[in-house]
């Protein structure tokens, strides 16, 4: 094959939104090459998501069916993934830029002797040479970079959230091919004892349509409690700045930003956020940002269509009473 | 067990500058550093952070290594007033135009120079160029296994147990050592500031620069003629923006004022 493979990942025995970004990447790098998109799936009991991966938009699907691959473990992955490249041969390898992708993605470029471009929003044709180019947040999202691949094949991440998932077409088919991927136990050099969930009440923050957000300004992890109260009202998620994440106020995992999550919801608040372009990297995809801050010049407001300039604490207060209201 | 730990480090401008004090310079393509500090990117921080604390708990050193530019001593000698014994700069104009595996080859072929050890760690990502891929090129080149965005670190009988954080939580994943690590900030890891006398000592320290012909590396694995991808352009997007300001005599006012414009917009 040429063309597109795409890293079709499962989520609680669904196509992930993630995977189904990742196809849209490849269903535009179709119609602009003209070649066709392939789909590796890896995991345990498969078989129900190759139908689907054809309506999203692949056109060969590549199964890869192994007991080490029930669960991300990154040496049984990247092996089998390696595999399933020698089996297919794309020009072009692209996964999700989340903590899966972020992993192999790299790992499987220096296996492939192959280019590596990380968490790209976009690309197109140079009109000069005729050759693919990428471009992708630099310097903490301060600057775009264009990114050209010198050989081939080149694997590239894509940025969680920056491309809209594929639609899906009903009644499309496409080839199958089975891959019997050569593994076990002992080329694994780490193992995965656990994998501890957190519990999410209410909205997950990956998918929420209203976030509501904390920084430094919230002074303290009791602030959240008042952002909790309010996400449940408009029925959205919390998330936060690192500044609140690495005082340990709240999970690694509400982090918002260029190390933390990707999020694209309808309406964005940040509460107490300077507005770093590190954390705006995760959330410049929002529809509406609104911005509460005491500092009238807080970088926040640049990327905020809506903005007050007060304490936190008395607007979500009163927000909290608001919506209580309005949505009655 | 004492433990041989080296750590990574990358030394950028710093990272958290204002954007509106953020140049590019065209014929470069990279940032125009101006009055503003070099740093130790962010994770890397950490990283010595967390190899500096196992030092503590099992013994052993903990050594630093950087690739860049001459000005990255003052980098090494701050990760030696945290509590790193030994540093080694690798520099050489020969390298400068390396992608990130290029600079991964140089980071591996450095580390078996002096000598390997149980733990590798990084940072999860640079501040500057962000790809999070250094890492996983230095333990491919390295032949090890490879942990991403790992925030804490155990340590037993030749085993690690690394942290590694998730969309939706953690994961504990064993290791036989040697393996490398991609260290996450969190609570745990928050990076020391160094005593007077350790800055005074890490100053005094002579650290050891490395050229591509000390580490025996072969022209075709680095610079631009060994780049697998090539930078077109880097540049600042404008944008524009328009923030509406929500005025009132107190915050419950402005509140209310929000609540009913976002009702408006079909928001709420
Ligand atoms: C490589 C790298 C990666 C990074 N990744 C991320 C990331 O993924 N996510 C992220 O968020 N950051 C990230 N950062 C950090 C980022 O640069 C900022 O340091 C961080 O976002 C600041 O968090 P903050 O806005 O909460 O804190 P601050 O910048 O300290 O801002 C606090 C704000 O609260 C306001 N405030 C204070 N009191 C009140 C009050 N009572 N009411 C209302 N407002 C008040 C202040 O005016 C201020 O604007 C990264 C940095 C680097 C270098
Ligand atoms: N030139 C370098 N010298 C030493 N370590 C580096 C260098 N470049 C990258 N790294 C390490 O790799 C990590 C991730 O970098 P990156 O892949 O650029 O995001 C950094 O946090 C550093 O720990």
């Amino acid at each position: 094959m040429q063309g597109t493979l795409v890293f079709a990942t499962t989520e609680g025995g669904a196509l992930a939104r993630n995977a189904l970004e990742v196809l849209a990447g490849g269903k535009r790098l179709k119609a602009l090459l003209g070649e066709p998109v392939g789909a590796a799936l890896l995991g345990t009991d498969l078989a129900a998501h190759v139908p689907l991966l054809f309506a999203y938009g692949a056109d060969h699907v590549y199964r890869a069916e192994h007991p080490l691959l029930e669960r991300y473990q990154g040496d049984a992955h990247a092996i089998a993934l390696h595999q399933v490249c020698q089996r297919a041969q794309p020009n072009v390898i692209l996964l999700p830029g989340d903590s899966t992708g972020r992993e192999l993605g790299p790992r499987l470029a220096h296996r492939l002797k192959a280019g590596f471009v990380a968490d790209f929003i976009d690309f197109d044709l140079d009109p000069a040479s005729g050759r693919l180019r990428f471009t992708r947040q630099t310097y903490g999202g301060k600057a775009l970079s264009v990114v050209v691949p010198n050989v081939g094949p080149v694997v590239a991440t894509v940025k969680v959230r920056a491309l809209d998932p594929a639609a899906k077409e009903e009644g499309r088919s496409g080839e199958e091919t089975m891959v019997d991927v050569a593994l076990d136990a002992s080329q694994l050099k780490t193992r995965l004892l656990e994998r501890v969930q957190e519990e999410v009440t209410g909205v997950k923050l990956d998918d929420a349509k209203i976030v509501v957000s904390g920084g430094r300004g919230l002074r303290g992890p009791e602030g959240f409690k008042v952002l909790e109260e309010l996400a449940q009202v408009l029925k959205g998620a919390v998330g936060a700045s690192r500044a609140a994440t690495d005082a340990g106020w709240v999970p690694p995992s509400w982090q918002v930003g260029q190390t933390g999550k990707s999020v694209s919801p309808e309406l964005y608040l940040a509460f107490g956020i300077s507005g770093a372009t590190q954390h705006v990297a995760g959330m410049s995809g929002a529809k509406h940002i609104v911005a509460v801050n005491t500092d009238p010049e807080a970088p926040i407001y640049k990327v905020a269509q809506l903005g007050v300039v007060a304490d936190w604490k008395a607007v979500a207060t009163k927000l909290i009473e608001q919506c209580r209201e309005l949505t009655r | 067990m004492p433990l041989n730990i080296i750590v990574c480090i990358k030394q950028i401008i710093d990272p958290e500058i204002p954007a509106s004090q953020f140049k590019i310079d065209p014929s470069t393509k990279r940032q125009v550093q101006g009055s503003h500090s070099l740093v130790i990117s962010v994770y890397d921080q950490n990283a010595i952070e967390v190899a500096i604390q196992l030092k503590e708990r099992h013994g052993g050193k903990v050594t630093a290594i950087s690739v860049g530019a001459a000005t990255a001593v003052t980098a090494l000698k701050s990760a030696l007033s945290m509590g790193a014994d030994e540093a080694v700069l690798v520099s050489d104009p020969a390298m400068v135009a390396s992608d990130q595996q290029g600079i991964a080859h140089v980071l591996a072929k450095a580390i078996q120079k002096v000598g390997g050890g149980e733990l590798i760690l990084t940072g999860c990502v640079s501040g500057d160029w962000g790809d999070r891929a250094v890492p996983a090129f230095v333990a491919e080149e390295l032949g090890i296994g490879c942990v991403s965005f790992v925030s804490r670190v155990e340590a037993k009988d030749g085993q690690v147990v690394l942290r590694r954080v998730v969309e939706d939580g953690y994961e504990l994943i064993e290791a036989k050592t040697p393996v490398l690590a991609s260290i996450i900030s969190d609570e745990t890891n928050t990076p020391r500031y160094p005593k007077l006398k350790d800055i005074m000592a890490a100053g005094k320290k002579t650290i050891p620069v490395w050229k591509a012909a000390d580490l025996g590396l072969a022209p075709e694995r680095i610079g631009a003629g060994a780049a697998r991808v090539a930078i077109a352009d880097v540049y600042v997007p404008v944008k524009e923006s328009k923030c509406e300001m929500i005025e009132g005599d107190t915050p419950e006012e402005q509140a209310a004022k929000l609540a009913a414009r976002l009702r408006e917009l079909k928001l709420i």
